[in-house]
């Protein structure tokens, strides 16, 4: 069992919370020509990082906010969150 | 090489079994092979084999970080099936059922072939008639699929729960008899010995640290266990696909996921063939040792950790019993996590890359084990002719950008919902 610290509520256990993938990929800018190697960059091509991984959730059970993870891809770790505004280094 | 029979059998018997050659050899890597396939596990060992077999190259090195048959191989709940709706889909793994049949025979290993079909249960009207347009596809494809009724599915699972006030009542299925179970070992162990006995070099516990490349061509690959020459590498190591493409600079559409399974207490035999829930994502089937096998969701995100976490089996068994109550009263036996390739529309890349010479095998979700044939069989000649097969052409790598989607449950790209 994960347990994740929701900026908005404090710790929680991971039964609250709906993954939200990859918190790194940014959508082209709207409104703007995007090449289509562009739009698949953004739509299917991930990293998938083995070791540390910045990733969405969201606490769906919870204050519905949704929040950046920082977490190891082998040891389950949770290092730090964050809220959407905020980076994580 | 020894062959394997009863008379085999009986030789050793009078030396205590103790006189059996090894099934294929440990040797050192050498400087230089025609083809490197990284990743032992049953793609790797069947390319390997075909390459051998049906392309007569057999100058191949399989390296492999762990050990034969340690990875996904030895983890899957050994469903065999080509119930797709899609013609690449269908057709691809229907040339693999044709494989499966007369895989023992072939691989002189008794594989434990066993066709006891499967079902997919319905539990609504709409469910009945996407499973019917499914059927009629399949069988368009020669593949055999029934339609059944409530009636009909309760002569075969009685033991499931066809009461009136469930929550997901039974309405139907969707069987392919002709769809069954392996023993996944024997399968890893037979490729081997086979590939083995052809020459081919399984070199185990040699880790690859990085690859040899040089304007835009494969020159060779770096292991912990020296650097090797080659011009052509095959890529079949499912859940550490990312990593080794991290390695060469290439980002795929591929997420990394775990998924679990889990045996029960050994019970008398009840279950017939393969049953999934069609209301919640839970498949089951009965070993010939009585075990119930069971898995379904994946954890739900990004991991490389080879085991799992009890949130998601508790999820899982909710539905299982839900359709078979009498679970509720097994003591589990054991639980085990594999880390899956997960392409963003469900189905698997057997292609070419922009690097001359790498070979890509990979986003095989769920269903790599069913595929260990076909997937072998065309990586083999992908590799060998430089082209793709026909019956691998539709799971090239720019099909997400062309826009030709192999979306079988239209899930979209979340992989982590599938």
């Amino acid at each position: 069992m994960l347990n994740i610290n929701c900026p908005y509520c404090g710790d929680r256990s991971q039964k609250e919370f709906a993954y939200g993938g990859d918190g790194t990929v940014k959508r082209p800018e709207l409104n703007k020509e995007v090449s289509d190697e562009k739009w698949n960059e953004f739509v299917y091509l991930r990293k998938s990082p083995r070791g540390k991984h910045i990733e969405l959730w969201h606490h769906i059970a919870g204050c519905r906010q949704w929040f950046k993870v920082q977490r190891d891809t082998v040891t389950h770790e949770i290092f730090k969150t964050a809220k959407m505004n905020e980076e994580i280094k | 090489m020894q062959k394997y029979s009863i008379f085999s059998l009986i030789k050793n018997a009078f030396s205590n079994h103790e006189k059996w050659d090894l099934a294929w050899k440990d040797p050192s890597p050498k400087k230089e092979y025609d083809v490197v396939i990284i990743g032992g596990g049953g793609h790797g060992l069947a390319t390997a084999y075909y390459l051998a077999k049906e392309h007569k190259i057999t100058n191949v090195a399989i390296i492999e970080k762990g050990w034969i048959g340690g990875g996904n191989i030895g983890r899957n709940t050994t469903i065999i099936r080509s119930n797709f709706m899609y013609d690449d889909n269908a057709r691809f793994n229907e040339f693999g059922m044709n494989l499966w049949r007369n895989m023992s025979q072939e691989l002189n290993f008794n594989v434990m072939f066993s066709p006891r079909g499967i079902i997919n249960l319905a539990h609504s009207d709409a469910q009945m008639n996407a499973y019917a347009r499914r059927g009629n596809s399949m069988r368009l494809n020669g593949i055999d699929a029934v339609l059944l009724d409530r009636e009909e599915i309760k002569k075969i699972i009685p033991m499931a729960d066809f009461s009136e006030d469930v929550r997901y009542p039974i309405f139907g299925g969707l069987a392919q008899p002709s769809a069954g179970t392996a023993r996944h070992d024997a399968v890893a162990w037979g490729y081997a010995r086979q590939a083995d006995s052809m020459g081919v070099d399984i070199i185990q516990n040699c880790e690859v640290t990085g690859f040899d490349v040089s304007g835009g061509k494969i020159l060779g690959v770096r292991t912990s266990r020296g650097d090797i020459k080659t011009k052509k590498i095959g890529l079949c190591v499912a859940g550490s696909t990312n990593v080794l493409a991290e390695k060469l600079n290439i980002t795929l559409p591929i997420e990394t996921h775990l998924l679990q399974a889990c045996v029960s207490e050994p019970v008398k035999p009840i279950l017939d063939g393969v049953v999934t829930f069609g209301a919640g994502h839970f498949y089951i089937s009965q070993s010939d040792k009585g075990e119930m096998v069971m898995g379904g969701d994946l954890d739900g995100y990004n991991s490389y950790a080879q085991k799992g976490n009890l949130p998601t089996i508790q999820h899982v068994l909710t539905g299982g019993i839900a359709l078979f109550p009498f679970l509720s009263r097994l003591k589990m036996l054991r639980t085990w996590g594999g880390i899956m390739d997960m392409s963003m529309d469900g189905s698997p890349i057997i292609d070419k890359t922009h690097i001359d010479g790498l070979y890509l095998n990979c986003g095989w979700c769920y269903g790599g084990f069913k595929s260990v044939p076909s997937s072998g069989w065309t990586f083999a000649h992908t590799i060998a002719q430089d082209r793709v097969h026909e019956l691998n052409e539709g799971f090239s790598l720019n099909r997400f950008s062309k826009g030709y989607l192999l979306d079988e449950k239209g899930l979209g790209t979340k992989t982590w919902i599938s």
